[in-house]
């Protein structure tokens, strides 16, 4: 089985503190620690335990500046094969649709049965993945938390839907697949690892090794574009208790007496 | 010129779905004199229908029984068949939706606005929309050019619901139409739902819910917390990377996909404050946030904020419960 799984490079909401820079252009990007989305992490371990039950390859691709290439390294020392960067000026500001044919024709140059995205990155909109399977014409699910290798020419998945509830399906390869988080449990990279790929040729792809129409990408091909960054103001904001750490304590204290919270 | 606006409409076991009304609200926000379509895919879908038409002045209808379960990819070519391109479709922004979306928006040649939170106005084709990244943690203004058609996902819970009306809709049968070619997306097949596990306690009947986050940090930690679940008579809940991590069992996840809970009190230990999170929490409790970053979303939601390190303070906050037990 060859498997392709699609891979970004983000900040890493779980170790920064995103803000928004002083003129509401971007988030405060000074000090930010970067890592792989991780949805996509959980999408490499699912490609590497099948091939390590079938056999086949694992190849890791990203679209990004020459800093993705850290996170396919990083892919490289859990164990996938091949890592792909394409770079080029001309895919700035493309929207999810120019991500999706950028990645289609990098796709097309090669042959996978699998390909996978993460179920959703730093921006929420889970998109790729099935702008990618639509452009391709091969079948998708989303939200997949389970897989099972059959045979070669159909598998069976599990999607997460409503409440914990799992819908079972049977879909055809090749198939696009994004990958929920939870589906198991990504295996850990040392430095010693990330040494061990330091050296590995990753090949830097851009528009004109692929041969893309670049009419259908980057910034003047978007239909969607950013305008600013704000921070948002949803509710009516909570109390802030203040004072030193027992004082808050003995205040919420009250506070859940009053409201039943404590039996 | 005015759109031509479609809501798919999510149904259930006969019943509308409450964000059928919000994308109502949501079409009407989007474009006050638009004339809106509500789609309905599936089986038996009559009652479905015949309560839209208070809320929809067309309903299209597309029944057959093999689509008595919701497949996105039968559905995206049906949807295809009949939806002309330059048309607005909303979409609710859920496991659903997600699966059908994208792959909608390269179908019908439109542009791709997912999960959005509010829409402010249209200027020269452009539509100005909000949107969050980051797990809410900021939110940005995107322009979205709809002139040739757009699908958009919209967050549920986020318009408010539009009370139905006395529209006095009709319903037009699109089944012939969107089966021209026949049973679309035969590459994927549906074969069963399997329910949720049930676990050792059932946090959607708890009064009392102490729920911890990502920033618990460690499994050993989760300790502390039992303890003070222990001290105010409440059960242990929490977020989803607790579950992946496999700390606690499924059962104990409280959002969209996990339990929803009906608490009267909510502690939020460590937990961002997601939508996926807080669309768990249901009937209004009173919440409590504990949380180290002061810009946390979660406390634009809760009624009480501590802005402290957990592990310092919620061992402090049981012995002080204990003490004056
Ligand atoms: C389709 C889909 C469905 C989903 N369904 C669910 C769902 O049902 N339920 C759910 O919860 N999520 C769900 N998610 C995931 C959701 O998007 C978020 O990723 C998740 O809720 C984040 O969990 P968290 O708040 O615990 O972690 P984070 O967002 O990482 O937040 C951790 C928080 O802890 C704080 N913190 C860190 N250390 C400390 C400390 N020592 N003391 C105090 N505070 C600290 C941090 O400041 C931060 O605010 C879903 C996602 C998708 C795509």
């Amino acid at each position: 089985m060859d498997i392709l799984v699609c891979v970004k490079r983000v900040p890493d909401t779980a170790e920064n503190e995103i803000s928004v820079n002083g003129s509401g252009t971007d988030i405060e990007r000074d000090d930010l620690v970067y890592s792989v989305n991780e949805w996509d992490n959980y999408a490499v371990e699912e490609a590497i335990q099948i091939r390590d039950k079938v056999g086949g390859s694992v190849t890791v691709i990203s679209v990004g500046d020459s800093e993705s290439e850290e996170v396919l390294r990083r892919e490289m020392a859990m164990g996938a094969d091949k890592g792909i960067l394409i770079s080029d000026g001309a895919f700035e500001g493309s929207d999810g649709k120019g991500l999706a044919v950028i990645l289609k024709t990098a796709i097309e140059k090669d042959k996978y049965d699998l390909i996978f995205t993460g179920a959703q990155a730093d921006d929420g909109a889970g998109q790729v993945g099935g702008m990618l399977a639509a452009m391709l014409d091969l079948p998708y699910a989303s939200l997949v938390n389970f897989i099972e290798v059959s045979d070669d020419k159909k598998i069976k998945i599990g999607r997460e839907i409503a409440g914990g509830q799992q819908e079972i399906d049977e879909i055809d390869l090749p198939c696009v697949l994004s990958i929920q988080t939870g589906i198991n449990e990504p295996r850990y990279v040392g430095i010693r690892g990330i040494r061990k790929v330091a050296s590995v040729e990753i090949p830097v792809l851009g528009a004109s090794d692929l041969g893309i129409d670049q009419g259908l990408v980057g910034s003047a091909a978007a239909k969607v574009s950013r305008v600013d960054y704000f921070m948002p103001a949803l509710g009516k904001g909570a109390e802030i208790l203040e004072g030193s750490i027992e004082e808050k304590a003995d205040k919420l204290i009250e506070l859940l007496k009053s409201k039943g919270g404590i039996k | 010129m005015a759109f031509q606006i479609f809501t798919y409409i999510l149904h259930k076991d006969g019943v509308v779905d409450d964000t059928a009304a919000e994308m109502a609200a949501a079409a009407a926000k989007l474009d006050p004199a638009a004339s809106v379509t509500a789609i309905v895919v599936g089986s038996k879908t009559d009652p479905v229908c015949s309560s839209l038409t208070a809320s929809f002045k067309e309903v299209w209808k597309i029944d057959n029984d093999a689509l008595a379960y919701p497949n996105s990819e039968v559905i995206r070519g049906l949807l295809a068949n009949v939806i002309p391109k330059g048309s607005i479709v909303l979409i609710a922004h859920d496991h659903f939706g997600m699966d059908l979306s994208p792959g909608l928006s390269v179908k019908l040649d439109g542009a791709y606005l997912p999960d959005a939170v509010g829409f402010e106005g249209i200027e020269g084709g452009k539509l100005k929309a909000v949107r969050q990244e980051y797990s809410g943690q900021v939110s940005t203004h995107v322009l979205c050019d709809i002139s040739g058609g757009a699908v958009i996902t919209i967050r549920p819970g986020s318009f408010t619901a539009l009370a139905a009306g006395s529209a006095g809709g009709s319903v037009v049968d699109k089944t012939g139409d969107a089966l021209t070619s026949g049973m679309p997306g035969g590459k994927r097949r549906f074969v069963e739902v399997i329910e949720a596990e049930v676990g050792d306690v059932d946090i959607t009947k708890s009064e009392v819910l102490v729920s911890i986050g990502r920033g618990i940090g460690e499994q050993e930690n989760i300790e502390i917390v039992n303890e003070l679940a222990k001290a105010m008579g409440g059960d242990v809940s929490c977020s989803r990377p607790i579950i992946d991590a496999k700390w606690l069992e499924k059962s104990r996840q409280v959002g969209t996909s996990g339990k929803t809970v009906k608490p009267k009190v909510y502690m939020a230990l460590g937990i961002s404050g997601s939508f996926q999170h807080l669309g768990g929490i249901k009937g209004s409790p009173f919440m409590v946030a504990v949380n180290k970053n002061p810009k946390a979303p979660i406390f634009q939601v809760a009624d009480i904020g501590v802005v402290e390190d957990l592990i310092e303070f919620v061992p402090m906050l049981t012995e002080k419960i204990n003490e004056m037990k």
